[in-house]
């Protein structure tokens, strides 16, 4: 392969899948939100039903869809801000098709009903050995890319995907420890509480290091770069990145309150996640402010409108998360919509807004084009996909604190004022809304396959030389210099 | 010595060293260099090399 230029090969496959992926896991959710109004969507078909495809949903959106925009877009901005090609030759293209095979045995194994019942950790032992080898690998690739940099300081946003490549290979490792039973069944090689309190470890700090640290060094090169601005203040993103890293481990039990995990661990779950709002606004403020003195570009400019708007939801669900985190508030708040709700606002409002529009800014560098083929389309992929966040979240609100307050209802004899089917029942309008927003966010992502084909189809596909280091700069100065 | 004078050595100790990062960031000495790296993506224009005229 020639030195002399960037990999842009593995970035355009990556980012090409990011939209297909995006589609195939939000046309998936929109059904099992489609079957929660209307049951008899699954069909009677065994792989169809809500209990598989739920999972399916997830793996797809979270690890499919996210997981593939942060391989490009790290790709990308690696190269970018080292000045080299990725490390280590054709072991980039193997974790482009190692991840794809991923995805593809989970696409097929969870509706079989093959799944460890972990959440957000179902896949089987031999998928979960693959997802190890390839996660080394892109480890390798990216941190060999910093070793062999040509200049002398390394950027925050490679911090921030660092830190989400070396965590979530911990998380993966550790929590996914299980005996196998056969080649479809394995038993976890923890037991009882400690089994959730591992399960939680590892899922929360997905959140953290995956959906958080992994999209926020997406936010610290796109947004700048968007904006044609520095990072509002480099301070805070060297503070608030280690402040994250310090606290986000600890965050884990406040998805145990009131269950078998003793109070003390219970309290230490919420009072670091109390804290952990923080860090967070650091990065929303530090990548909203990154703005000032621009505001008018976001009147004109539809992927400055993604970028900042991802940041408004980011910082409005990384307050709702520590909310919801306080024992109290999670007592009416848990097992109900208000989660789902909470969730999506962080996964479609934070995750899924910034790659997108990361990805508008990405993809016509890669195919040798200034712009998407259309600039309106972006413009209506915002507003559709926007206003569907809103619907759905607002309606899970409501559902969620409707449910909370039917479910701990009592009589004045001590029973139970509502069943639980009243409380379905009454959540009904609200499924109803929920699945139209959804399908607004879902056909947001087909008005955006469309503008991606025309944009390649105009354009070509490219590579682009690495430039030489500007003589005299501090930061260009050679790495072993 | 006992697991928990342990456990409470290592959080002081993690406290104290997040402090010495806050204090690192906002020294002087920093500002110059954080002024030049946060420069470091815009530096480079990444725009294609080709520039074609938009339909």
């Amino acid at each position: 392969m020639n030195e002399s230029q960037y990999n842009y090969k593995v970035v355009r496959q990556f980012a090409v899948m990011t939209v297909i992926w995006g589609i195939v896991g939000m046309l998936v959710g929109v059904l099992i939100a489609a079957q929660l109004a209307f049951p008899a969507l699954n069909f009677d078909i065994p792989w169809l039903t809500y209990g598989r495809l739920r999972p399916l949903h997830t793996n797809a959106v979270i690890f499919a869809f996210g997981g593939s925009a942060l391989f490009a877009t790290s790709y990308y901005a690696v190269q970018r801000t080292c000045h080299a090609r990725l490390f280590g030759g054709p072991l980039a293209a193997f974790t482009f098709w190692g991840w794809q095979v991923i995805i593809l045995l989970a696409a097929i194994t969870l509706p079989l009903g093959i799944t460890t019942g972990k959440e957000y950790a179902e896949l089987e032992w031999p998928i979960d050995i693959l997802i190890a080898v390839v996660w080394v690998a892109y480890a390798v690739v990216f941190f060999g890319t910093v070793a062999t940099r040509k200049v002398k300081h390394i950027y925050v946003a490679n911090w921030f995907f660092g830190a989400f490549i070396l965590t979530v290979a911990v998380l993966h490792i550790v929590n996914s420890a299980e005996m196998p039973a056969g080649l479809f069944k394995s038993y976890s090689a923890y037991a009882g509480v400690q089994d959730a309190m591992v399960q939680w470890w590892y899922g929360h700090n997905a959140v953290g290091f995956f959906l958080t640290a992994g999209f926020l060094g997406m936010m610290y090169y796109f947004v700048p770069k968007q904006a044609g601005r520095p990072v509002y203040s480099y301070r805070l993103s060297s503070v608030h990145f280690w402040a994250l890293i310090f606290t986000y481990m600890w965050a884990g039990p406040h998805h145990l309150h009131y269950t078998a995990l003793p109070d003390w661990a219970q309290s230490i779950g919420m009072i670091f996640s109390l804290i952990l709002l923080a860090p967070s606004w650091g990065g929303m403020i530090n990548g909203i402010m990154t703005l000032s003195g621009a505001w008018h570009k976001l009147r004109t400019d539809p992927i400055l409108k993604f970028l900042i708007v991802s940041l408004s939801f980011y910082g409005m669900s990384t307050f709702e998360g520590p909310m919801m985190s306080i024992k109290t508030v999670n007592a009416l708040s848990h097992y109900t919509d208000w989660t789902v709700g909470h969730v999506h606002s962080g996964a479609l409002g934070w995750v899924a807004m910034i790659s997108v529009g990361s990805l508008y800014y990405l993809i016509p560098r890669l195919f040798n084009r200034t712009e998407m083929y259309s600039v309106k389309a972006i413009t209506l992929h915002f507003w559709v996909t926007t206003i569907g966040i809103v619907l759905y979240i607002a309606s899970m609100w409501i559902a969620g604190v409707m449910q909370g307050l039917m479910w701990r209802a009592v009589n004045e004899d001590g029973t139970l004022t509502y069943t639980f089917v009243e409380s379905v029942k009454a959540t009904f309008p609200y499924y109803v809304i929920r699945l139209t927003g959804g399908a607004l966010v879902f056909s947001g992502m087909l008005i955006m396959l469309w503008n991606v084909i025309k944009t390649i189809t105009v354009g070509k596909a490219v590579e682009a030389t690495i430039p030489p280091v500007a003589a005299g700069s501090e930061l260009g100065a050679p790495a072993h210099a | 010595m006992d697991l928990n004078t342990i456990r409470s050595a290592i959080t002081v100790v993690a406290m104290i060293t997040f402090l010495g990062i806050v204090a690192w960031a906002w020294s002087s000495r920093r500002h110059a260099d954080f002024e030049a790296a946060s420069r470091l993506p815009l530096e480079e224009d990444d725009a294609p090399t080709v520039r074609e005229k938009q339909q």
